[in-house]
């Protein structure tokens, strides 16, 4: 009787387990259960946000489950392409709008589905340089953030040399006297504190590239990105202007303080051109009042901007209920509520325009004068970005280093640039 | 008992292995240990350097598949102006550097083999650069070399008056510049070289030939440097390939515009790097390798046989 009983009781304890064995499997493993990768590359701030944004999605759909992949910037683009030569590669990936072709020439991304993302609804929503992810008539990703350029001024140094700190330069001839006010060097001609950090190798090239030639009448490039067009007047007298910078009015020196942002990191020079991304170190500066405001204008009231961005888009390998889940997620991570936590987690300007152009944001004292300038940036259509900056930078090294004239010096420029076109463009 | 047994066992199954004779089983043991390094630098060393071979004959760029296009790489590689400056600056480094760095870590230590208060000290004040990163070394002589207010050297040459001086944006200034913080990176290894070779020389040639009367110069140049030869060979082969891939210094002190001012300092391995790691145009930096690796090949072979001349 015992016995039996003891030997029943065994038996039904046993169905029960494996009862609640299959649905603690099925709790925790729905039948649609689907787990796709998120990969970019480590910028802590952005690892942060994408967290939050995963916890949120997950939370909302709890069929999906997302893997954030991060690698270190420099292996970043070796891994996506090893990844897809093995077959693993992410669902949804990151990639610099720059290296668009590289990554679709590669297969390492698929265009969006137009009935999910359609291009009408991206070209209203998103702010005109997501156009740089259209080929044809496919987009191939959608930014959450973007960034911007804008002019970075030290309101002490203002201040000391008789300037108004709350009046920084709007325009190019203010800037360059405030500079000339501003600039301080010993009795042997060396500079003690510069008005403008000069900085070819970093945001002065896009400045001169995409801006300063624009303020001077001229184009950097055809419309489709396919031709130099900056050996013209324009670009000589941008050229000239941002030359003359160091040269003539003598308001900044290339290599001071070794790079721009060291400079005026450490309170030797009073203006800065550097971009969005730059704001996280800016931010920790103790030592003095910082200010920023937008890119000064040209004589005629004409400005411009230089805005880049990273954008998510989906790996070349995803299909099936992959695909699905990455579209959804795609969708999640480029939604107006991602955006959100992306500027207040990340400090990032939203892509979308209705978020960007709150008039709270754009009264915001730091975030406002880069997202002025989003609605009238530009971007530049990369073919090799490494190369294409160095091209700048030796310009720039040959006029002030070995004293070629600016017309010698723009115009070869313009030929080793178109070659490095037409030889990309031919693959 | 056993033994009869065993004796017999192996009498009707003889192991192939039993039948070798004891210096065959050397050979076939010392071979089997060497299969070891021998397979490790197949795989890892003649297989790729092979397959660089072949893909220097290609145009891959890491996304597409490669595709065979000959020897335009080459032809390529010869009509590019950035080619031929970065060719004559990697010679520069070892043409210049190589003679200036020997003669100094000679000269160092053969005036430190014969001081004995401090020796050991200063030998370690020496050999310390040769013990750090070769990247934070850079960094620091970037300082060095900045221009005012923060320029190290240009604080001193203020103080003398002297104008301060761009160094390393400079076109002229910026490779010696570098070839400073190289030499002075590799002289205390090469002091000590020189010191262990100056030691190995027996005493007694040296008092035998004061007691013949020579003169301290006469000995340096009769004795010490002859029988020095083989220390001196090794090490203009060991600095020379060092400077023919000197890329760590001017990486790193130039890393705003990689190469200096309009690739003055660029030397063939930057180049490399650039070519294949920033621009993924991976054949063309493979036809760039096995250029390198021809010239490092035919120095190597040219002081090894000088070596064997002797």
């Amino acid at each position: 009787m015992l016995h039996a009983s003891t030997r029943g009781l065994v038996s039904s304890v046993k169905m029960f387990s494996a009862g609640a064995l299959a649905l603690g499997l099925l709790a925790a493993q729905p039948a649609s259960a689907v787990e796709i990768e998120y990969w970019q590359y480590v910028f802590e701030s952005r690892v942060h946000a994408m967290d939050e944004l995963i916890k949120e999605f997950e939370a909302e759909n709890p069929d999906i489950t997302v893997k954030q992949v991060t690698f270190p910037y420099a292996d970043y683009q070796t891994r996506v392409v090893a990844a897809k030569a093995a077959g693993n590669g992410p669902d949804v990936v990151q990639l610099f709008y720059g290296w668009l072709d590289n990554f679709v020439a590669g297969g390492l991304v698929q265009p969006l589905s137009k009935e999910k993302f359609p291009a009408a609804d991206i070209e209203k929503d998103f702010f005109p340089i997501v156009s740089a992810m259209k080929r044809g008539e496919d987009y191939y990703g959608l930014p959450t953030a973007v960034r911007s350029m804008a002019l970075f001024y030290n309101k002490n140094l203002f201040k000391d040399a008789g300037l108004d700190p709350n009046k920084p330069p709007q325009t190019l001839d203010e800037m360059v006297k405030a500079a000339k006010a501003t600039t301080k060097q010993d009795s042997a001609g060396n500079f003690q504190t510069v008005g403008m950090a000069l900085d070819i190798a970093r945001q002065d090239h896009n400045w001169w590239r995409e801006i300063l030639i624009r303020q001077f009448g001229g184009e950097p490039y055809s419309a489709d990105g396919t031709k130099v067009t900056y050996n013209s007047d324009g670009g000589r007298k941008a050229l000239e202007f941002y030359t003359g910078l160091q040269s003539g009015e003598k308001v900044g020196q290339e290599g001071f303080m070794d790079e721009g942002q060291a400079a005026f990191r450490a309170g030797l020079a009073a203006m800065v051109i550097d971009g969005t991304f730059r704001l996280a170190s800016f931010n920790t500066i103790s030592g003095f009042e910082w200010g920023v405001t937008e890119l000064p204008a040209a004589p005629d009231g004409t400005r411009s901007n230089y805005a880049s961005y990273f954008a998510n888009a989906i790996g070349g390998t995803a299909e099936g209920e992959k695909l699905e889940a990455a579209e959804k997620f795609l969708a999640f991570i480029s939604s107006e509520k991602a955006m959100k936590v992306w500027l207040e987690k990340g400090g990032e300007l939203p892509a979308r325009k209705s978020i960007a152009l709150s008039e709270e944001n754009l009264a915001h004292p730091v975030y406002g004068p880069f997202i002025r300038g989003l609605t009238y940036a530009h971007t530049t259509l990369f073919v090799d970005e490494a190369a294409q900056r160095q091209i700048t930078i030796d310009m720039v090294n040959s006029v002030l280093l070995q004293g070629q004239p600016v017309t010698d010096a723009l115009s070869a420029a313009a030929a080793k640039e178109q070659q490095l076109l037409d030889k990309r463009k031919a693959n | 008992m056993s033994l009869n047994r065993t004796a017999a066992g192996a009498g009707q199954k003889p192991r192939a292995w039993d039948r070798l004779s004891i210096s065959t089983k050397q050979i076939v043991w010392a071979w089997t240990f060497l299969a070891v390094p021998m397979l490790f630098f197949t795989v890892v060393r003649f297989y790729p350097t092979a397959e660089a071979f072949y893909l220097s004959l290609t145009d891959w760029d890491f996304l597409r598949p490669a595709s065979f296009i000959g020897l335009e790489n080459y032809k390529m590689l010869l009509s590019d102006p950035v080619f031929w400056q970065v060719f004559r600056n990697t010679f520069a480094y070892l043409l210049i550097g190589t003679p200036i760095s020997i003669v100094l870590s000679f000269v160092i230590a053969y005036y430190l083999d014969r001081i004995e208060f401090g020796h050991g000290f200063i030998r370690a004040l020496y050999f310390l650069p040769f013990l750090t990163t070769a990247a934070a070394m850079a960094w620091v002589w970037r300082w060095f070399y900045q221009p005012p207010p923060i320029g190290v050297i240009n604080s001193l040459l203020g103080a003398f008056g002297i104008p301060a001086q761009p160094f390393l944006r400079s076109v002229d200034q910026g490779l010696p510049a570098i070839m400073v913080t190289a030499i002075w990176a590799g002289l205390g290894f090469q002091i000590i070289i020189f010191l262990a070779g100056l030691r190995a020389i027996p005493a007694t040639y040296h008092e035998a030939a004061r007691v013949d009367g020579l003169g301290e110069f006469a000995i340096l140049r009769k004795i010490t440097l002859p029988l020095l030869k083989p220390t001196t060979v090794f090490l203009v082969v060991f600095s020379s390939i060092g400077f023919l891939r000197i890329f760590d210094q001017v990486y790193n002190m130039t890393s705003n515009d990689p190469g200096g001012p309009l690739n003055t300092t660029k030397p063939l391995v930057l180049m490399i790097y650039q070519t294949a790691f920033s621009s993924y145009q991976m054949g063309y930096a493979a036809a760039q390798t096995v250029v390198l690796f021809l010239i490092l090949f035919a120095i190597s072979m040219g002081q090894l046989w000088i070596l064997r001349s002797r």
